[in-house]
Protein backbone atom coordinates (compact mmCIF):
# COMPACT_ATOMS: atom_id res chain seq x y z
CA UNK A 1 0.00 0.00 0.00
CA UNK A 2 1.40 3.52 -1.28
CA UNK A 3 2.21 6.04 1.76
CA UNK A 4 -0.10 8.49 0.07
CA UNK A 5 -3.08 5.64 -0.14
CA UNK A 6 -6.27 7.19 1.35
CA UNK A 7 -6.78 7.11 4.87
CA UNK A 8 -8.28 4.44 6.82
CA UNK A 9 -7.08 4.43 9.85
CA UNK A 10 -9.87 6.27 11.66
CA UNK A 11 -12.14 3.75 11.10
CA UNK A 12 -10.02 1.30 11.51
CA UNK A 13 -9.09 2.85 15.38
CA UNK A 14 -12.78 2.40 15.85
CA UNK A 15 -13.57 -0.49 15.56
CA UNK A 16 -10.11 -1.81 17.14
CA UNK A 17 -11.64 0.11 19.84
CA UNK A 18 -14.42 -1.56 19.86
CA UNK A 19 -12.31 -4.34 20.38
CA UNK A 20 -10.38 -3.94 22.70
CA UNK A 21 -13.31 -3.06 24.86
CA UNK A 22 -14.50 -6.41 24.94
CA UNK A 23 -11.40 -7.66 26.36
CA UNK A 24 -12.16 -7.75 30.61
CA UNK A 25 -10.07 -8.82 33.10
CA UNK A 26 -9.09 -8.09 36.84
CA UNK A 27 -5.77 -6.41 35.70
CA UNK A 28 -6.30 -4.92 31.96
CA UNK A 29 -3.29 -2.29 31.90
CA UNK A 30 -5.57 -0.39 30.33
CA UNK A 31 -3.27 2.79 29.95
CA UNK A 32 -0.06 0.84 28.14
CA UNK A 33 -2.58 -0.94 26.11
CA UNK A 34 -4.10 1.89 24.40
CA UNK A 35 -0.94 4.22 24.44
CA UNK A 36 -0.01 0.92 21.95
CA UNK A 37 -3.14 1.28 19.86
CA UNK A 38 -2.14 3.48 17.16
CA UNK A 39 1.20 2.32 16.05
CA UNK A 40 -0.42 -1.22 16.33
CA UNK A 41 -3.14 0.16 14.32
CA UNK A 42 -0.76 1.38 11.63
CA UNK A 43 1.57 -2.03 12.10
CA UNK A 44 -1.16 -4.32 11.01
CA UNK A 45 -3.28 -1.91 8.92
CA UNK A 46 -0.40 -0.68 6.75
CA UNK A 47 2.99 -1.63 7.24
CA UNK A 48 3.20 -5.02 8.33
CA UNK A 49 3.02 -8.49 6.12
CA UNK A 50 1.56 -10.96 7.70
CA UNK A 51 -1.19 -13.57 6.54
CA UNK A 52 -3.60 -13.99 9.24
CA UNK A 53 -5.13 -17.53 8.15
CA UNK A 54 -1.57 -18.35 7.75
CA UNK A 55 0.34 -16.99 11.37
CA UNK A 56 3.28 -19.10 10.02
CA UNK A 57 3.78 -18.20 6.53
CA UNK A 58 7.73 -17.29 6.14
CA UNK A 59 7.36 -14.41 4.07
CA UNK A 60 5.71 -12.57 6.91
CA UNK A 61 7.24 -10.05 8.88
CA UNK A 62 7.84 -10.44 12.48
CA UNK A 63 6.20 -8.19 15.45
CA UNK A 64 7.17 -8.78 18.93
CA UNK A 65 5.40 -7.07 21.62
CA UNK A 66 8.37 -6.57 23.82
CA UNK A 67 7.21 -5.07 26.95
CA UNK A 68 4.17 -7.69 27.24
CA UNK A 69 2.05 -5.43 29.26
CA UNK A 70 -1.20 -4.16 28.34
CA UNK A 71 -1.88 -6.36 25.46
CA UNK A 72 -5.85 -6.00 24.92
CA UNK A 73 -5.05 -3.46 22.08
CA UNK A 74 -2.30 -5.99 20.74
CA UNK A 75 -5.19 -8.85 21.03
CA UNK A 76 -7.92 -6.57 19.12
CA UNK A 77 -5.55 -5.85 16.46
CA UNK A 78 -4.78 -9.45 16.29
CA UNK A 79 -8.66 -10.43 16.02
CA UNK A 80 -9.16 -7.46 13.76
CA UNK A 81 -6.93 -8.81 11.52
CA UNK A 82 -8.47 -12.91 11.41
CA UNK A 83 -5.55 -13.92 13.74
CA UNK A 84 -8.37 -15.12 16.02
CA UNK A 85 -12.12 -14.92 16.33
CA UNK A 86 -13.03 -12.00 18.39
CA UNK A 87 -15.13 -14.36 20.85
CA UNK A 88 -12.26 -14.66 21.96
CA UNK A 89 -11.97 -11.38 23.45
CA UNK A 90 -14.40 -11.30 26.49
CA UNK A 91 -12.28 -14.29 27.80
CA UNK A 92 -9.60 -12.01 28.06
CA UNK A 93 -7.87 -13.11 31.58
CA UNK A 94 -10.21 -15.34 32.55
CA UNK A 95 -9.77 -18.84 33.60
CA UNK A 96 -9.53 -21.17 30.44
CA UNK A 97 -8.63 -18.22 28.16
CA UNK A 98 -5.62 -18.00 25.65
CA UNK A 99 -5.52 -13.77 25.97
CA UNK A 100 -3.61 -13.86 29.03
CA UNK A 101 -2.25 -10.51 31.27
CA UNK A 102 0.62 -11.05 28.93
CA UNK A 103 1.22 -12.95 25.71
CA UNK A 104 1.93 -16.28 24.84
CA UNK A 105 2.82 -17.22 21.64
CA UNK A 106 2.30 -20.87 21.99
CA UNK A 107 -1.51 -19.58 22.85
CA UNK A 108 -2.52 -16.95 20.39
CA UNK A 109 -1.87 -17.20 16.52
CA UNK A 110 0.00 -14.51 15.41
CA UNK A 111 2.07 -13.49 18.57
CA UNK A 112 5.54 -14.20 17.57
CA UNK A 113 7.12 -14.25 20.59
CA UNK A 114 6.12 -14.62 24.68
CA UNK A 115 7.22 -11.46 26.78
CA UNK A 116 6.02 -9.90 29.86
CA UNK A 117 9.31 -9.47 31.50
CA UNK A 118 10.56 -6.06 30.39
CA UNK A 119 13.92 -5.51 28.32
CA UNK A 120 13.74 -9.08 26.34
CA UNK A 121 12.05 -8.73 23.27
CA UNK A 122 14.34 -6.64 21.18
CA UNK A 123 17.44 -9.26 21.66
CA UNK A 124 15.15 -11.72 20.52
CA UNK A 125 14.77 -9.38 17.63
CA UNK A 126 18.12 -8.74 16.76
CA UNK A 127 18.18 -12.97 16.61
CA UNK A 128 15.06 -13.54 14.32
CA UNK A 129 16.39 -10.45 12.09
CA UNK A 130 19.68 -11.49 11.88
CA UNK A 131 18.50 -15.24 10.93
CA UNK A 132 16.09 -13.38 8.27
CA UNK A 133 18.98 -12.03 6.40
CA UNK A 134 21.20 -15.08 6.61
CA UNK A 135 18.33 -16.43 5.03
CA UNK A 136 18.53 -13.30 2.16
CA UNK A 137 14.37 -12.91 3.43
CA UNK A 138 13.03 -9.62 2.90
CA UNK A 139 11.00 -9.31 6.22
CA UNK A 140 11.23 -7.12 8.38
CA UNK A 141 11.89 -7.55 12.17
CA UNK A 142 9.79 -5.05 13.83
CA UNK A 143 10.02 -5.02 17.97
CA UNK A 144 7.91 -2.58 20.09
CA UNK A 145 8.81 -1.78 23.99
CA UNK A 146 7.80 0.99 26.28
CA UNK A 147 9.91 4.17 27.35
CA UNK A 148 9.96 2.55 30.60
CA UNK A 149 11.26 -0.46 29.84
CA UNK A 150 14.12 0.53 28.23
CA UNK A 151 14.94 1.21 32.23
CA UNK A 152 15.94 -1.97 31.83
CA UNK A 153 19.96 -2.82 30.86
CA UNK A 154 19.32 -5.17 28.61
CA UNK A 155 17.63 -3.22 26.09
CA UNK A 156 20.60 -1.41 26.11
CA UNK A 157 22.77 -4.19 24.95
CA UNK A 158 20.83 -4.82 22.21
CA UNK A 159 20.44 -1.33 21.56
CA UNK A 160 24.16 -1.69 20.91
CA UNK A 161 24.97 -4.23 18.98
CA UNK A 162 21.98 -3.96 16.05
CA UNK A 163 23.39 -1.36 14.23
CA UNK A 164 26.77 -3.19 14.51
CA UNK A 165 25.41 -6.15 13.22
CA UNK A 166 23.75 -3.65 10.23
CA UNK A 167 20.61 -5.28 11.20
CA UNK A 168 18.60 -2.69 8.54
CA UNK A 169 15.82 -5.07 8.96
CA UNK A 170 15.01 -4.53 12.42
CA UNK A 171 12.65 -1.59 13.72
CA UNK A 172 12.34 -0.61 17.23
CA UNK A 173 9.08 1.05 18.18
CA UNK A 174 9.05 2.91 21.97
CA UNK A 175 5.68 3.92 22.33
CA UNK A 176 7.17 6.78 24.82
CA UNK A 177 3.73 7.79 27.29
CA UNK A 178 6.44 9.05 29.46
CA UNK A 179 6.05 6.56 32.62
CA UNK A 180 10.15 6.16 32.86
CA UNK A 181 11.11 7.49 36.53
CA UNK A 182 14.31 7.69 34.93
CA UNK A 183 14.44 10.80 32.47
CA UNK A 184 15.54 8.95 28.63
CA UNK A 185 15.60 12.60 26.71
CA UNK A 186 16.29 13.24 24.73
CA UNK A 187 15.47 9.22 23.45
CA UNK A 188 15.68 9.75 20.12
CA UNK A 189 19.60 11.16 20.41
CA UNK A 190 20.19 8.70 22.57
CA UNK A 191 18.98 6.19 20.15
CA UNK A 192 20.99 7.98 17.07
CA UNK A 193 24.28 7.88 19.32
CA UNK A 194 23.93 4.14 19.27
CA UNK A 195 23.91 4.01 15.68
CA UNK A 196 19.99 3.63 14.58
CA UNK A 197 18.11 5.41 12.34
CA UNK A 198 15.82 7.21 15.05
CA UNK A 199 13.22 10.16 15.15
CA UNK A 200 10.09 10.61 17.23
CA UNK A 201 6.70 11.17 16.04
CA UNK A 202 3.63 11.94 17.01
CA UNK A 203 2.12 8.30 18.00
CA UNK A 204 -1.19 9.63 17.40
CA UNK A 205 -0.66 10.44 13.91
CA UNK A 206 -0.99 7.77 11.51
CA UNK A 207 0.24 9.19 8.54
CA UNK A 208 3.56 10.30 10.81
CA UNK A 209 3.36 6.71 11.91
CA UNK A 210 2.80 4.78 8.67
CA UNK A 211 5.81 7.02 6.97
CA UNK A 212 8.19 6.40 10.00
CA UNK A 213 7.50 2.85 10.01
CA UNK A 214 7.77 2.37 6.94
CA UNK A 215 11.56 3.80 6.20
CA UNK A 216 14.19 1.82 5.46
CA UNK A 217 18.11 1.91 5.42
CA UNK A 218 21.17 0.24 3.80
CA UNK A 219 22.36 -0.43 6.84
CA UNK A 220 20.83 0.84 9.81
CA UNK A 221 18.35 -0.24 12.28
CA UNK A 222 15.45 1.96 12.43
CA UNK A 223 14.26 3.47 15.72
CA UNK A 224 10.29 5.17 15.80
CA UNK A 225 9.39 7.01 19.20
CA UNK A 226 5.95 6.87 19.22
CA UNK A 227 5.05 10.18 21.29
CA UNK A 228 1.27 9.69 23.24
CA UNK A 229 -0.19 11.76 25.91
CA UNK A 230 1.79 11.12 29.50
CA UNK A 231 -0.04 8.13 31.44
CA UNK B 1 47.41 -31.03 21.33
CA UNK B 2 45.55 -33.15 23.25
CA UNK B 3 41.61 -32.40 23.69
CA UNK B 4 39.88 -30.86 26.50
CA UNK B 5 36.46 -31.03 27.14
CA UNK B 6 36.02 -27.13 26.07
CA UNK B 7 38.10 -27.22 23.55
CA UNK B 8 36.01 -30.42 22.10
CA UNK B 9 32.92 -28.53 22.30
CA UNK B 10 34.37 -26.18 19.83
CA UNK B 11 35.40 -28.75 17.35
CA UNK B 12 32.14 -31.03 17.73
CA UNK B 13 29.96 -27.71 17.68
CA UNK B 14 31.83 -26.00 13.73
CA UNK B 15 31.35 -29.77 12.48
CA UNK B 16 27.51 -29.48 13.29
CA UNK B 17 27.86 -26.29 11.83
CA UNK B 18 29.22 -27.12 8.29
CA UNK B 19 27.32 -30.11 8.10
CA UNK B 20 23.74 -28.32 9.19
CA UNK B 21 22.51 -25.22 8.15
CA UNK B 22 19.90 -24.86 10.88
CA UNK B 23 23.50 -24.61 13.65
CA UNK B 24 23.99 -21.55 14.57
CA UNK B 25 26.57 -19.96 17.37
CA UNK B 26 26.24 -17.18 19.56
CA UNK B 27 29.35 -16.00 22.06
CA UNK B 28 30.04 -13.37 24.38
CA UNK B 29 33.16 -12.64 23.60
CA UNK B 30 34.86 -16.30 25.59
CA UNK B 31 35.91 -18.47 23.46
CA UNK B 32 35.80 -16.56 19.91
CA UNK B 33 39.29 -17.94 19.63
CA UNK B 34 38.24 -21.16 19.18
CA UNK B 35 35.22 -20.21 16.96
CA UNK B 36 37.63 -17.56 14.75
CA UNK B 37 37.01 -19.88 11.17
CA UNK B 38 33.33 -20.00 11.83
CA UNK B 39 32.55 -16.63 12.39
CA UNK B 40 34.59 -16.23 9.35
CA UNK B 41 32.52 -18.89 7.54
CA UNK B 42 29.40 -18.44 8.83
CA UNK B 43 29.05 -14.93 9.63
CA UNK B 44 25.32 -14.95 9.50
CA UNK B 45 25.55 -17.78 11.52
CA UNK B 46 28.01 -17.71 14.35
CA UNK B 47 27.98 -13.65 16.10
CA UNK B 48 29.80 -12.84 18.82
CA UNK B 49 28.16 -10.26 20.58
CA UNK B 50 30.54 -8.85 23.13
CA UNK B 51 30.44 -8.96 26.83
CA UNK B 52 26.17 -9.21 26.83
CA UNK B 53 25.43 -12.41 28.48
CA UNK B 54 21.98 -11.42 28.97
CA UNK B 55 21.46 -10.45 25.10
CA UNK B 56 23.62 -13.52 23.84
CA UNK B 57 21.10 -15.64 24.85
CA UNK B 58 17.97 -13.36 23.76
CA UNK B 59 19.70 -13.27 20.13
CA UNK B 60 19.84 -17.39 20.39
CA UNK B 61 16.06 -17.91 21.18
CA UNK B 62 15.66 -15.21 18.39
CA UNK B 63 17.29 -17.46 16.36
CA UNK B 64 15.32 -20.45 17.63
CA UNK B 65 12.47 -18.67 16.88
CA UNK B 66 13.30 -18.76 13.09
CA UNK B 67 13.88 -22.66 13.20
CA UNK B 68 17.51 -22.67 14.23
CA UNK B 69 19.65 -24.62 16.80
CA UNK B 70 21.66 -21.89 18.05
CA UNK B 71 24.63 -22.53 20.88
CA UNK B 72 25.81 -20.28 23.54
CA UNK B 73 28.84 -20.80 25.42
CA UNK B 74 30.60 -18.88 28.15
CA UNK B 75 32.18 -19.28 31.28
CA UNK B 76 28.72 -20.68 33.70
CA UNK B 77 28.79 -18.27 35.80
CA UNK B 78 27.97 -15.70 33.58
CA UNK B 79 26.09 -18.25 30.99
CA UNK B 80 23.69 -19.63 33.47
CA UNK B 81 23.53 -17.37 36.37
CA UNK B 82 23.63 -13.78 34.93
CA UNK B 83 21.10 -14.19 31.69
CA UNK B 84 19.35 -17.21 34.05
CA UNK B 85 15.95 -15.48 33.19
CA UNK B 86 16.73 -15.43 29.34
CA UNK B 87 17.21 -19.24 29.54
CA UNK B 88 13.98 -19.78 31.37
CA UNK B 89 11.54 -17.40 29.75
CA UNK B 90 13.09 -17.15 26.13
CA UNK B 91 14.28 -20.55 25.63
CA UNK B 92 12.10 -22.31 27.95
CA UNK B 93 9.02 -21.10 28.58
CA UNK B 94 8.97 -20.50 24.71
CA UNK B 95 9.65 -24.26 24.50
CA UNK B 96 12.73 -23.78 22.11
CA UNK B 97 15.81 -25.69 21.23
CA UNK B 98 19.31 -24.51 22.23
CA UNK B 99 22.26 -25.96 23.21
CA UNK B 100 24.15 -24.11 26.19
CA UNK B 101 27.64 -25.04 26.80
CA UNK B 102 29.12 -24.00 29.77
CA UNK B 103 32.81 -24.18 30.89
CA UNK B 104 35.05 -23.68 34.04
CA UNK B 105 33.00 -26.69 36.11
CA UNK B 106 32.86 -25.09 40.05
CA UNK B 107 36.10 -24.19 40.66
CA UNK B 108 38.53 -24.30 37.31
CA UNK B 109 39.19 -20.91 37.21
CA UNK B 110 40.79 -21.46 40.64
CA UNK B 111 42.91 -18.62 40.93
CA UNK B 112 40.10 -15.71 39.98
CA UNK B 113 37.97 -16.24 43.04
CA UNK B 114 34.54 -16.36 43.60
CA UNK B 115 33.32 -14.48 40.93
CA UNK B 116 34.24 -17.39 38.23
CA UNK B 117 32.98 -20.55 40.53
CA UNK B 118 29.61 -22.25 39.45
CA UNK B 119 29.04 -24.63 41.65
CA UNK B 120 25.45 -23.90 41.56
CA UNK B 121 25.09 -24.06 37.56
CA UNK B 122 23.36 -26.98 37.47
CA UNK B 123 21.13 -26.81 40.41
CA UNK B 124 19.26 -23.37 38.84
CA UNK B 125 19.04 -24.49 35.24
CA UNK B 126 17.02 -27.90 37.02
CA UNK B 127 14.48 -24.83 37.84
CA UNK B 128 13.79 -25.02 34.11
CA UNK B 129 11.34 -27.09 32.81
CA UNK B 130 12.25 -29.81 30.22
CA UNK B 131 15.88 -28.26 30.44
CA UNK B 132 18.41 -31.63 29.92
CA UNK B 133 21.30 -31.74 31.18
CA UNK B 134 24.38 -33.62 30.56
CA UNK B 135 27.93 -33.46 32.38
CA UNK B 136 30.59 -35.16 30.62
CA UNK B 137 33.29 -36.86 32.32
CA UNK B 138 36.05 -36.79 28.98
CA UNK B 139 35.93 -34.71 25.79
CA UNK B 140 35.07 -38.18 23.88
CA UNK B 141 31.96 -37.70 25.56
CA UNK B 142 31.42 -34.53 24.92
CA UNK B 143 31.19 -35.28 21.57
CA UNK B 144 28.39 -37.86 21.59
CA UNK B 145 26.49 -36.03 24.54
CA UNK B 146 26.59 -32.73 21.76
CA UNK B 147 26.03 -35.01 18.64
CA UNK B 148 22.84 -36.22 20.65
CA UNK B 149 21.63 -33.23 22.17
CA UNK B 150 21.89 -31.85 18.01
CA UNK B 151 19.94 -34.87 17.34
CA UNK B 152 17.05 -34.52 19.80
CA UNK B 153 16.67 -30.39 19.29
CA UNK B 154 15.39 -29.96 22.73
CA UNK B 155 16.97 -27.33 25.57
CA UNK B 156 20.30 -28.52 26.52
CA UNK B 157 22.37 -27.93 29.06
CA UNK B 158 26.32 -29.21 28.60
CA UNK B 159 28.43 -28.68 31.69
CA UNK B 160 32.53 -28.87 30.44
CA UNK B 161 35.47 -28.66 33.28
CA UNK B 162 39.00 -29.28 33.45
CA UNK B 163 38.88 -32.13 35.39
CA UNK B 164 38.07 -35.15 33.22
CA UNK B 165 38.84 -38.82 33.98
CA UNK B 166 41.61 -40.90 32.39
CA UNK B 167 39.34 -41.80 29.30
CA UNK B 168 35.64 -42.08 28.23
CA UNK B 169 33.30 -44.41 29.16
CA UNK B 170 30.79 -46.46 26.38
CA UNK B 171 28.36 -43.90 27.53
CA UNK B 172 24.34 -44.11 25.79
CA UNK B 173 23.26 -40.54 25.94
CA UNK B 174 20.69 -40.35 28.79
CA UNK B 175 21.41 -43.88 30.29
CA UNK B 176 23.11 -44.68 33.28
CA UNK B 177 26.10 -46.73 33.20
CA UNK B 178 27.17 -49.75 35.41
CA UNK B 179 30.60 -49.26 36.25
CA UNK B 180 30.93 -51.77 38.93
CA UNK B 181 29.28 -54.31 40.81
CA UNK B 182 29.42 -54.53 44.69
CA UNK B 183 26.87 -55.31 47.63
CA UNK B 184 27.63 -52.55 50.24
CA UNK B 185 25.52 -49.70 48.81
CA UNK B 186 26.03 -47.56 45.61
CA UNK B 187 27.70 -44.97 44.46
CA UNK B 188 26.31 -42.48 41.42
CA UNK B 189 29.39 -40.25 40.18
CA UNK B 190 28.68 -37.90 38.25
CA UNK B 191 30.64 -36.83 35.30
CA UNK B 192 34.25 -36.07 35.89
CA UNK B 193 33.93 -37.28 39.28
CA UNK B 194 34.20 -40.49 38.56
CA UNK B 195 38.02 -42.10 38.21
CA UNK B 196 38.38 -40.26 41.67
CA UNK B 197 35.34 -41.98 43.56
CA UNK B 198 36.62 -45.04 41.85
CA UNK B 199 39.72 -44.54 43.83
CA UNK B 200 38.43 -43.81 46.79
CA UNK B 201 36.06 -47.10 46.85
CA UNK B 202 38.67 -49.38 46.24
CA UNK B 203 38.41 -51.95 48.74
CA UNK B 204 34.72 -51.50 49.61
CA UNK B 205 32.08 -53.34 48.31
CA UNK B 206 30.05 -50.94 46.48
CA UNK B 207 28.42 -50.89 42.88
CA UNK B 208 29.82 -47.84 41.42
CA UNK B 209 27.20 -46.31 38.58
CA UNK B 210 28.30 -43.35 36.10
CA UNK B 211 25.84 -40.66 35.58
CA UNK B 212 26.72 -37.79 32.50
CA UNK B 213 23.03 -37.16 31.95
CA UNK B 214 21.79 -35.73 35.18
CA UNK B 215 18.26 -34.32 33.78
CA UNK B 216 16.65 -36.08 32.83
CA UNK B 217 17.88 -38.65 34.97
CA UNK B 218 17.71 -42.26 34.20
CA UNK B 219 15.32 -43.18 36.87
CA UNK B 220 14.44 -46.92 35.37
CA UNK B 221 17.89 -47.13 34.59
CA UNK B 222 18.99 -46.35 38.76
CA UNK B 223 15.72 -48.04 39.76
CA UNK B 224 16.90 -51.35 38.67
CA UNK B 225 20.84 -50.78 38.92
CA UNK B 226 20.24 -49.91 42.76
CA UNK B 227 17.31 -51.85 43.48
CA UNK B 228 19.06 -53.99 46.77
CA UNK B 229 20.92 -50.81 47.56
CA UNK B 230 19.86 -49.71 51.24
CA UNK B 231 22.93 -46.86 51.20
CA UNK B 232 23.37 -44.46 47.87
CA UNK B 233 25.65 -42.28 47.73
CA UNK B 234 25.79 -39.74 45.58
CA UNK B 235 29.32 -38.05 43.85
CA UNK B 236 28.50 -34.56 42.28
CA UNK B 237 31.16 -32.08 40.83
CA UNK B 238 28.65 -29.30 41.59
CA UNK B 239 26.70 -28.25 44.81
CA UNK B 240 25.85 -31.43 47.13
CA UNK B 241 22.09 -32.86 46.48
CA UNK B 242 21.62 -30.96 43.64
CA UNK B 243 20.47 -34.72 42.68
CA UNK B 244 18.76 -35.32 45.64
CA UNK B 245 15.42 -34.61 44.96
CA UNK B 246 15.97 -36.65 41.29
CA UNK B 247 17.07 -39.78 43.47
CA UNK B 248 15.11 -39.62 45.96
CA UNK B 249 12.10 -39.74 42.95
CA UNK B 250 13.79 -42.69 41.40
CA UNK B 251 14.15 -44.85 44.77
CA UNK B 252 11.15 -44.13 46.43
CA UNK B 253 10.22 -47.91 46.53
CA UNK B 254 11.66 -48.20 50.19
CA UNK B 255 13.47 -46.55 53.20
CA UNK B 256 17.47 -45.97 51.90
CA UNK B 257 19.96 -43.89 53.72
CA UNK B 258 21.29 -41.52 51.23
CA UNK B 259 24.94 -39.42 51.04
CA UNK B 260 25.57 -36.64 48.82
CA UNK B 261 29.04 -35.28 48.42
CA UNK B 262 29.68 -32.46 45.90
CA UNK B 263 30.46 -28.96 46.30
CA UNK B 264 29.98 -27.33 49.31
CA UNK B 265 27.23 -24.82 49.87
CA UNK B 266 29.57 -21.94 51.39
CA UNK B 267 31.21 -19.77 49.45
CA UNK B 268 35.45 -21.31 48.76
CA UNK B 269 37.55 -17.58 48.95
CA UNK B 270 40.58 -20.21 48.59
CA UNK B 271 43.50 -19.93 45.20
CA UNK B 272 45.33 -22.14 44.16
CA UNK B 273 45.39 -24.89 41.58
CA UNK B 274 42.44 -26.71 40.71
CA UNK B 275 43.59 -29.53 42.79
CA UNK B 276 43.92 -27.56 45.94
CA UNK B 277 40.17 -26.23 45.82
CA UNK B 278 39.07 -29.49 45.29
CA UNK B 279 40.77 -30.66 48.71
CA UNK B 280 39.22 -27.30 50.28
CA UNK B 281 35.90 -28.16 48.73
CA UNK B 282 36.31 -32.01 49.78
CA UNK B 283 36.26 -33.15 46.43
CA UNK B 284 39.38 -34.94 46.22
CA UNK B 285 39.78 -38.67 46.14
CA UNK B 286 40.86 -38.99 50.10
CA UNK B 287 38.34 -36.73 51.30
CA UNK B 288 35.51 -38.45 49.63
CA UNK B 289 36.69 -42.02 50.78
CA UNK B 290 36.70 -40.74 53.92
CA UNK B 291 33.15 -39.39 53.91
CA UNK B 292 31.93 -42.66 52.16
CA UNK B 293 33.70 -44.85 54.84
CA UNK B 294 32.32 -43.32 57.60
CA UNK B 295 28.49 -43.23 55.79
CA UNK B 296 28.55 -47.06 55.42
CA UNK B 297 29.96 -47.64 59.32
CA UNK B 298 27.11 -45.49 60.46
Amino acid sequence: MAIDSPPQSSESRAEIVRLAALATGDEKHEASSYSTLDALTVLYERVLRVRPAEPGWPGRDRFILSKGHGPAAYYAVLAWRGFFPEQWLPTFMHSGTRLGGHPDRLLVPGVEASTGSLGHGLAMGAGVALTLRARGSDSRTVVMTGDAELNEGSNWEAILLAPVLRLANLTLVVIDNHTSSVPLVPLDGKLAAFGWAAETVDGRDHPALERALRRRTDDRPIAVVADVEAQ
Amino acid sequence: MTATMRSQSAVTVVELMDADPRVSVVLAEISVERFEDALRRHPDRAVNVGIMEQTMIGVAAGMALEGQLPVAHSIAPFLVERSLEQIKLDLGNQELGAILIGTGGSYDYSTEGTTHHSPGDVQVLLSVPGIAVHVPGHPAEVDVLLRDAHRTGGLTYLRTSAAENAGPRPIDPGKLLRVRTGRRGTVVAVGPMLDRTLQAVQGIDVTVLYVTTVAPLDAAGLAAAAADAAEVITVEPFHEGTLAGSLAAALADRPRRFLHIGAPRRVLRNYGSVDDLDRAAGLDADSIRSRISEFLRR
